[in-house]
């Protein structure tokens, strides 16, 4: 029933949303969600150099092309933070789509170019294509998986202190920089391998949303982490499936919605937190600590968010 | 009479239904650059669409990069495809009114889901966003990839046609115009209005939104009217520029911010910095065979590159030479002063302080600066230089005294009000000294009732006027 083919995509997409489960848990609590997003879209333009570079199909030759452009789009973002009086949000767009438009330009220029040339299909980076996952993707994938939960575990404590106190992190004398660093190149890392099954436009929402859904059942670190790897997994072993039976539907945002779904039945269904369990019980009289809005929680609000504060009450 | 009109007449006389309002001119262009003059009506018509959604796209973009919002245009821009198939798995047609009112809704829920997972789920608004258009820009590719419909094209919502805009030309009013024109007309006309209406309440939400409501206006009003002007804006658009919208509703107001501190300004200046972009991103694809919205949003990046290096108000290369002068400027200072100083220590020359080269730069603190404050110096005729001789010029004497001067003041004004000891008053005053000018000096000696003397026992010296 499962052919050759589909258990090494199987495999990989369950890999993929393992480790970007585990690594989106730390990205969404250090409220870096967007930061995948841009060295996603970051990555498009290294990942066409590399190939007008080597003219090779060689998907570790693409991908460390990508991954040293998606870094870069990190790194500018960082760079018009402290040269401009820009605001990080416009900063994060102006990133994002400059390089995306310039991957866009390069793909479209190699396909004209290079039309005979196999690999030269690059558009396919856009959406991704699981289908066509190798064996020797698959490692790959499995390589970064297992890389990135030793690093996680081993510095599972001190990204635990700065995901949650920044200040106490460096009072008690680590390096937030480095940790921050350490944490970006894990995200970059992890995109940059979910790029060839996802694609470049959704790979971000493997990072956000198993670890966002794991959020509503649990207030432990060490157990949110464990339900998002477990959410992450399922939505690619789930979205392969679906795709694998009905022929000519795309995997990578067919994972998304699965884990789109999970997220919903989430917030629905999870104990406590969720909108079910939570039913009569009025929230007013659940007395919640996030629910406490400080004055330091408006300063980074939008007008509208003020308004919107404001006008409930707050 | 205006250019227009005389072109539109011209237009008549060659006969109604050309394909442009003015052929004669383009025969003309022609000839000049010898292409075939329907290349040159394509290019003319790429430039107008790609001019028209540059500026509705930066008109609401400009809004959008003052209230923070900018990635709401990025959301807006991925989540508007489920829309258009939200529509067509409905009616399973097609048509361009259904579908333009599919996708404003779905641009309009983005905005209200993204607040809605925000505060109800209680998850950081990035989250909340990333979560929000990611789900529905899947949900979209899923239903695109299985319609079997030719104008459904998952292409063209990823990358737009810019370059055929020129060539879908449709019947209306006598001429032929840019099928696109249809939808980026209306919408440029709905953002202008809107502008026009809400200026005072748009601008004054923007800048001031808590003056806003206390003035009893509402932010939360204007955040979703301005949200549904930028999702009418990025469904007429992205048939143009694909996804890529997002790069000409952020990245030439962004650039325009970069030069310039006024609003009405700014609105002008994004418009025709995007209109700049399209025109050359549509150049550069026709010559290396591209996509030409790719190419608009790397030249917009380009532009906004160039202002933050050359902006006038902040710009890097500004504030790098104001630095440098600066700097030299205080290196220079120091060398007078020392050479002053080495004067009144009465190791000088028949009354002039001389010294080498060598001192001069040791003076000025060794640093790369050092040569050019030498240099600096030198132009303004306050040094003397003759082999490896150097003294000071009267000029440069004066000037050394008002700066030794300062010094010595700022350190009695600092032993008079603060309780510093002694070897602590030397360092500020070093930093203040190139800071004080006569007016500081005045007011100092009256507070202090003229001092002669600094707290070391050094003599204040006097300028004459």
């Amino acid at each position: 029933m499962l052919g050759n083919q589909t258990l090494i995509v199987l495999i990989g997409t369950l890999l993929l949303g393992v480790a970007s489960g585990m690594v989106g848990t730390f990205a969404v609590l250090r409220r870096r969600a967007l930061v995948g997003d841009v060295v996603a879209h970051s990555a498009l333009p290294g990942l066409c150099l590399s190939f007008l570079l080597f003219h090779s199909r060689s998907m570790i030759l693409l991908l460390c092309g990508a991954l040293v452009s998606g870094l870069l789009g990190a790194v500018v973002v960082a760079l018009m933070k402290r040269f401009t009086r820009l605001r990080e949000d416009a900063i994060q767009g102006i990133v994002l789509s400059v390089f995306y438009g310039g991957g866009i330009a390069l793909t479209r220029f190699i396909q004209n170019r290079y039309r005979n040339e196999p690999g030269s299909d690059l558009e396919s980076f856009i959406i991704g294509r699981a289908a066509t996952m190798l064996k020797a993707d698959v490692l790959q994938i499995a390589a970064v998986a297992l890389v990135t939960t030793i690093i996680v575990l081993v510095l599972y404590k001190e990204l635990t202190l700065l995901s949650f106190d920044e200040q106490f992190c460096r009072v008690q004398g680590w390096s937030t920089m480095g940790l921050d660093l350490t944490l970006m190149l894990l995200t970059a890392i992890t995109v940059v391998v979910g790029l060839p099954a996802v694609g470049v436009v959704l790979t971000a929402a493997l990072l956000i949303i198993p670890p966002s859904a794991a959020r509503f059942w649990t207030d432990r670190l060490s157990t949110m982490m464990m339900i998002a790897c477990l959410f992450g997994g399922a939505s690619g072993v789930v979205g392969t499936l679906v795709s694998a039976n009905i022929s000519g539907l795309p995997t990578g945002p067919l994972i998304v919605m699965t884990s789109t779904v999970i997220f919903i039945a989430s917030w629905l269904f999870a104990p406590h937190r969720g909108v079910v369990w939570n039913g009569n019980r009025s929230r007013d009289l659940d007395v919640d600590p996030s629910w406490l809005v400080t004055e330091s929680q408006f300063a980074d609000e939008s007008p509208a968010d003020l308004q919107i504060k404001r006008g409930s009450g707050m | 009479m205006s250019i227009a009109t005389v072109l539109n007449k011209s237009a008549t006389l060659f006969g109604a239904k050309t394909p442009i309002p003015f052929e004669g001119l383009t025969t003309k262009i022609a000839e000049l650059l010898s292409m075939a003059p329907t290349d040159v009506q394509n290019a003319f018509w790429t430039i107008a669409v790609g001019a028209l959604c540059a500026t509705c796209c930066a008109l609401a973009g400009c809004f959008l990069v003052l209230r923070r919002m900018s990635l709401l245009g990025d959301a807006l821009s991925h989540s508007v495809l489920a829309g258009m198939a939200a529509v067509y798995l409905v009616t399973g047609g097609v048509e361009p009114v259904p579908m333009l009112i599919g996708a404003l809704i779905a641009g309009v829920m983005t905005a209200v889901l993204t607040q809605f997972v925000h505060k109800a789920a209680n998850l950081p608004e990035d989250s909340s966003i990333g979560i929000v258009f990611t789900s529905l820009f899947a949900f979209g590719v899923v239903v695109v990839s299985q319609a079997k419909h030719v104008h459904l094209d998952l292409d063209c919502v990823l990358f737009g046609d810019l370059a055929f805009a020129g060539v879908d030309l449709r019947p209306m009013m006598g001429w032929l115009w840019p099928h696109s024109f249809q939808s980026l007309v209306p919408s440029l006309v709905i953002t202008l209005l809107f502008l026009i209406v809400f200026w005072k309440e748009l601008r004054l939400t923007s800048f001031d939104p808590v003056l806003a409501v206390t003035l009893g206006f509402s932010a939360g009003v204007m955040h979703y009217l301005l949200t549904t002007v930028v999702a009418i804006v990025t469904v007429s658009a992205m048939g143009v520029v694909g996804l890529l919208v997002v790069a000409l509703l952020i990245v030439p107001p962004a650039t325009a911010r970069l030069l310039t501190n006024r609003l009405s300004t700014m609105l002008w200046l994004s418009c025709l910095l995007g209109t700049v972009a399209t025109t050359i991103g549509y150049f550069l694809a026709l010559k290396w065979d591209s996509s030409a919205a790719g190419l608009t949003a790397v030249v917009a990046g380009i532009e906004l590159l160039a202002a933050i290096v050359f902006s006038p108000l902040d710009g890097l290369l500004g504030r790098t030479i104001r630095t440098v002068r600066l700097r030299t400027r205080i290196c220079a200072e120091d060398v007078l002063a020392g050479l002053f100083r080495k004067q009144e220590r009465g190791d000088a020359d028949a009354g002039v302080a001389v010294s080498t080269v060598q001192e001069c730069i040791e003076l000025a603190g060794n640093g790369f600066l050092a040569a050019g404050s030498i240099r600096w110096l030198k132009t303004r005729q306050l040094l003397d230089h003759s082999g490896n001789r150097v003294s000071l010029t009267a000029r440069g004497y004066n000037y050394g005294r008002s700066l030794v001067r300062s010094h010595r003041l700022w350190e009695a004004y600092l032993h008079e009000n603060f309780d510093l000891p002694h070897d602590h008053l030397h360092d500020p005053a070093e930093a203040m000294e190139h800071f004080i000018g006569p007016e500081i000096q005045r007011q100092i000696t009256d507070e202090l009732a003229a001092p002669a003397e600094d707290p070391h026992g050094r003599e204040i010296p006097h300028i004459e006027r």
